[in-house]
C-alpha cells in the first residue's frame, strides 16, 4: 500500500516550491525521486544541502472538495521531504 | 517630415496593417531593471574573459535548434520499440540521450497516455518545461490562466483545446513544482501499423507531448 503523507500547512517567508493549493492536503507517495539541492537555499545563493524529493499524488476531491470536476482525477507534484509528514491511520 | 515630431507617440500606426493585423507598438520603451541587470552581467562576463560573445551566441543557437521534433522522434521510437518504451518510462533522460539528444542536466519523466488515463503537464509556480528536449514552450503555457486552470479544471481546459474526454478516462495532471520536467507519451493513433518511424514522428505534435492535444491521424 502506498505511503500516505500530508503536506505541511506552513507559511514561511521566502522562496518555497510548495504550491499554496497543496498545503495541508493529503496524498500518496507516487515515487521517490532522489535527493536534490534545497531550492529554498539555492534561491538566495546559499550552499544548499541535498534533500529527498518525492512525487506525491493527490485526488482532485482532496484538493478541491465538491468543486472538483471529477473527484477521481489526480494531480502529481514534487514535494521535498521536509514539507511532508506521515499520516498515521489509527485502527478503529 | 517624420523627424519633425518631438513625441514618439506620433509614430504609432493606427488601424490595421495591409495584411489585416493590428499594428504592434515598437518596443523602444526604457529597459526594465532585470533587462539592465542581464546586460550588465553579460558584459562583465565578457569583459573579465569568462565568456566570449561568440560562445553566448552559439548557446542561444543551440537552444533555438531544439524543437518538438526531438520529442516526436523519441515518441515514435517508443511506439515501435517496446524495449525502448520501457526504458523511456523508467528513465526518460537516459532514453533521450540514448537517441543522441543533448539535453544537458534535464531530469525528464515520461508519462503514458492509455485507454484509461490522459496526462496533462503544467507548472503552476513558474513555467518549467522540458526545453532541453522540446525547445521553448508556447506562450500560453506560461500564462496565469493556463497555470491556474490546468490544475483546477483540467477537463474544461482540454475541451477548449478541442479534446473531450470520457468520464471513464482519468485525467492525471502533473505540476512541475521542483527538479523534474515532464513529457507525455501519447497513445499511438489507430491505423498507423504500416508507417515508418519517421512517418510516425510526423504525427506527434508539441501539444500532444504537453497533453493538451492528441497526435495527428495519418
Amino acid at each position: 500500500m502506498a505511503e500516505r503523507v500530508r503536506v505541511k500547512a506552513l507559511t514561511p517567508p521566502g522562496h518555497v516550491r510548495v504550491p499554496w493549493y497543496l498545503r495541508g492536503k493529503t496524498g500518496e507517495i507516487e515515487r521517490p525521486l532522489g535527493a536534490f539541492h534545497n531550492p529554498e537555499q539555492l534561491a538566495y545563493g546559499l550552499s544548499a544541502e541535498e534533500k529527498p524529493l518525492y512525487r506525491v499524488r493527490f485526488s482532485m476531491a482532496e484538493i478541491w472538495g465538491d468543486a472538483a470536476e471529477n473527484p477521481n482525477d489526480t494531480l502529481d507534484a514534487e514535494i521535498y521531504a521536509h514539507w511532508l509528514e506521515k499520516v498515521v491511520i489509527h485502527a478503529a | 517630415m517624420p523627424h519633425d515630431h518631438h513625441d514618439h507617440d506620433d509614430y504609432h500606426h493606427e488601424g490595421m496593417s495591409s495584411s489585416g493585423h493590428p499594428y504592434r507598438a515598437d518596443n523602444d520603451g526604457p529597459l526594465t531593471y532585470w533587462q539592465r541587470m542581464e546586460i550588465a552581467v553579460r558584459e562583465l562576463l565578457v569583459e573579465k574573459s569568462h565568456l566570449t560573445p561568440a560562445q553566448i551566441a552559439t548557446q542561444i543557437e543551440v537552444m533555438d535548434a531544439r524543437s518538438p521534433a526531438n520529442g516526436a522522434a523519441v515518441v515514435a521510437r517508443a511506439w515501435i520499440d517496446p524495449d525502448f518504451k520501457a526504458r523511456l518510462l523508467s528513465d526518460a533522460s537516459a532514453a533521450s540521450r540514448e537517441m543522441g539528444f543533448d539535453i544537458g542536466p534535464l531530469n525528464l519523466i515520461a508519462v503514458e497516455n492509455t485507454a484509461d488515463a490522459h496526462n496533462l503537464i503544467v507548472c503552476t509556480l513558474c513555467s518549467c518545461y522540458p526545453r532541453n528536449l522540446l525547445g521553448l514552450p508556447p506562450d500560453w503555457y506560461k500564462t496565469r490562466e493556463y497555470r491556474s486552470r490546468a490544475v483546477r479544471e483540467p477537463r474544461a481546459v482540454l475541451r477548449e483545446f478541442g479534446l473531450e474526454l470520457a468520464e471513464s478516462v482519468a485525467v492525471r495532471v502533473h505540476d512541475s513544482t521542483a527538479d523534474m520536467r515532464y513529457m507525455v507519451l501519447p497513445a499511438r493513433p489507430e491505423g498507423t501499423e504500416g508507417l515508418s518511424q519517421e512517418q510516425l514522428a510526423s504525427l506527434v505534435t508539441r501539444d500532444s507531448m504537453i497533453g493538451t492535444g492528441l497526435p495527428r491521424q495519418p
